[in-house]
C-alpha cells in the first residue's frame, strides 16, 4: 500500500476512535441534565441608550474593562471611543482603510486596535495628547476578521488566511501561528485564564489552542456552515458558537463535544455575534433578522428577544460586570440594554 | 512536485488527529453539573439575570429632584 493510502486509512481510522470516545462518555445531554433546574426568568430588557454618531454601517464593537468605555468600528472609516454612561462620544480615530472589520479595547484602556479587507491590524494609543497609531502588524495574508489584546504588549487575530497569530506589539512580530482551519477564520475569544482560545472558522469548525506552544488541542464539529461568532462561558469549560446555519451550539471542552444546540424552526437567520451574562446562563445572539436573540444556556430555551434595530445585529458585548448588553447594527446606531 | 507537497500535508492531518484522539473525556453528566453549578452560584451577581433596580442603573439618565 502506498505511503498515502495508509495515511489515509490511519485517517479515516483515527476520526472513528474519536467519535467512539465522545459517545463513549455522552450519557446525558445539556438540555436533559438541566431538567431539574429552574427556568431563566423571562428577560425583559429596554434599551437604555442609542448611541448616534457612526455614518455607516456598524462591523464591531467592544467594551473596556472599566465597564464604562467603548469602542466601535464603522465603515465610515472610524472607530469611535464612547462614554456610555451619558451616551458622548470621548474620542474618533479616523481610519486609514474604511474596511474595517473588527476592533478591541486592551484591557489596560491604554490601547485600541482595529483591522479588516486592509489585512492589517493598526494599534492605537489612546493616552498620547493625541491619538497614535503605534504599530500597525502586517503579515496576514487574508482580512483580519477579529482581534483580542491579551495585554499591552501582546494581541491575537483572526484572519481569512485561515490562520490565527499572537503578536509581539514591541515588535510588531508575530511570535507564534496557529495553522489547522481549511476555511476563513472569523472570529476568536480568549480563555479566562489566558492560557488558550478557541476560533471558529468558514471551515464550520471551531478549534481549541494553546496560546504559548501554538498546538490545536481540540476540534468541534457540529456545524453546517461559517462560525461567525465564539465565546468562552465564564467558567472556562464550554464554548458557545454562533453560526450562519443559524443555529447556536454549545461545546463542553472536557467532554470535547457539543451538548447543546439552541435553535428554533421560525428562526432562519444567520448568528453574526454572540455575548454572554456574567453567570453564563444567559446568550444573547445577533441575527441577520435585526433582532437579538436571548437564549438561556443551560435549558436551550429562547427567554427573551432585543429589537429595535433597523438592520442585522452585527455585534454585541456585554461589559465585565455583566450591568448590560450592548448591540451594534448594520443601522448604524448602538444600543444599551438592560 | 505537488505530490511531496500532499504527503507533507497528510502526515499533518494525521499527527492533528493522533493527537485530539488521545485527549482524556469528562462525562457530559458530570460537566453539565459542573456548568450548573457555576450559573447557579453566580447567578445572583448576575445583573442581567436579576434585573437592575432604576436608582443603581448608570445607564439611565439621572433625573434630578429638588424641594423648593
Amino acid at each position: 500500500m502506498g505511503e498515502m493510502e495508509q495515511m489515509k486509512k490511519e485517517a479515516e481510522a483515527l476520526k472513528t476512535q474519536i467519535e467512539a470516545a465522545r459517545k463513549a462518555v455522552h450519557d446525558t445531554d445539556m438540555a436533559s441534565a438541566a431538567a431539574g433546574v429552574a427556568p431563566a426568568p423571562q428577560v425583559q430588557l429596554k434599551t437604555r441608550k442609542t448611541l448616534k454618531g457612526h455614518l455607516a454601517k456598524i462591523y464591531a464593537m467592544h467594551w473596556s474593562t472599566d465597564n464604562r468605555l467603548m469602542v466601535s468600528a464603522s465603515q465610515d472609516g472610524k472607530l469611535l471611543i464612547w462614554d456610555s454612561h451619558s451616551g458622548n462620544k470621548v474620542n474618533a480615530v479616523p481610519l486609514k482603510s474604511s474596511w474595517v472589520m473588527t476592533c478591541a479595547y486592551a484591557p489596560s484602556g491604554n490601547l485600541v486596535a482595529s483591522g479588516g479587507l486592509d489585512n492589517m491590524c493598526t494599534v492605537y494609543n489612546l493616552k498620547t495628547p493625541v491619538i497614535k497609531t503605534v504599530k500597525e502588524l502586517d503579515a496576514h495574508t487574508g482580512y483580519l476578521s477579529c482581534a483580542r489584546f491579551l495585554s499591552d504588549t501582546e494581541i491575537l487575530t483572526s484572519s481569512g488566511d485561515t490562520t490565527c497569530a499572537l503578536w509581539d506589539l514591541e515588535t510588531g512580530k508575530q511570535k507564534t501561528v496557529f495553522l489547522n482551519h481549511v476555511g476563513d477564520c472569523m472570529c476568536l475569544s480568549l480563555s479566562p485564564d489566558m492560557n488558550s482560545f478557541v476560533s471558529g472558522a468558514c471551515d464550520s469548525l471551531a478549534k481549541l489552542w494553546d496560546v504559548r506552544d501554538g498546538q490545536c488541542k481540540q476540534t468541534f464539529q457540529g456545524h453546517t456552515s461559517d462560525i461567525n461568532a465564539i465565546s468562552f462561558i465564564p467558567s472556562g469549560n464550554a464554548i458557545i458558537t454562533g453560526s450562519d446555519d443559524c443555529t447556536c451550539k454549545m461545546y463542553d471542552i472536557r467532554a470535547d463535544q457539543e451538548v447543546i444546540c439552541y435553535q428554533d424552526a421560525a428562526l432562519n437567520s444567520g448568528v453574526t455575534s454572540l455575548a454572554l451574562s456574567t453567570s453564563g446562563r444567559l446568550i444573547f445572539a445577533g441575527y441577520d433578522d435585526f433582532n437579538c436573540n436571548i437564549w438561556d444556556s443551560l435549558k436551550g430555551e429562547k427567554v427573551g428577544v432585543l429589537s429595535g434595530h433597523d438592520n442585522r445585529v452585527s455585534c454585541t458585548g456585554v461589559p465585565e460586570d455583566g450591568m448590560c448588553v450592548c448591540t451594534g447594527s448594520w443601522d448604524s446606531f448602538l444600543k444599551i440594554w438592560n | 512536485m505537488s505530490g511531496s507537497s500532499n504527503i507533507v500535508a497528510m502526515k499533518k492531518i494525521v499527527q492533528q488527529l493522533r493527537f485530539e484522539a488521545n485527549i482524556n473525556r469528562v462525562k457530559v453528566s458530570q460537566a453539565a453539573a459542573e456548568l450548573q453549578q457555576f450559573c447557579i452560584q453566580n447567578a445572583l451577581q448576575d445583573p442581567l439575570l436579576t434585573g437592575v433596580s432604576s436608582s443603581t442603573n448608570p445607564f439611565r439618565t439621572q433625573k434630578v429632584c429638588s424641594f423648593l
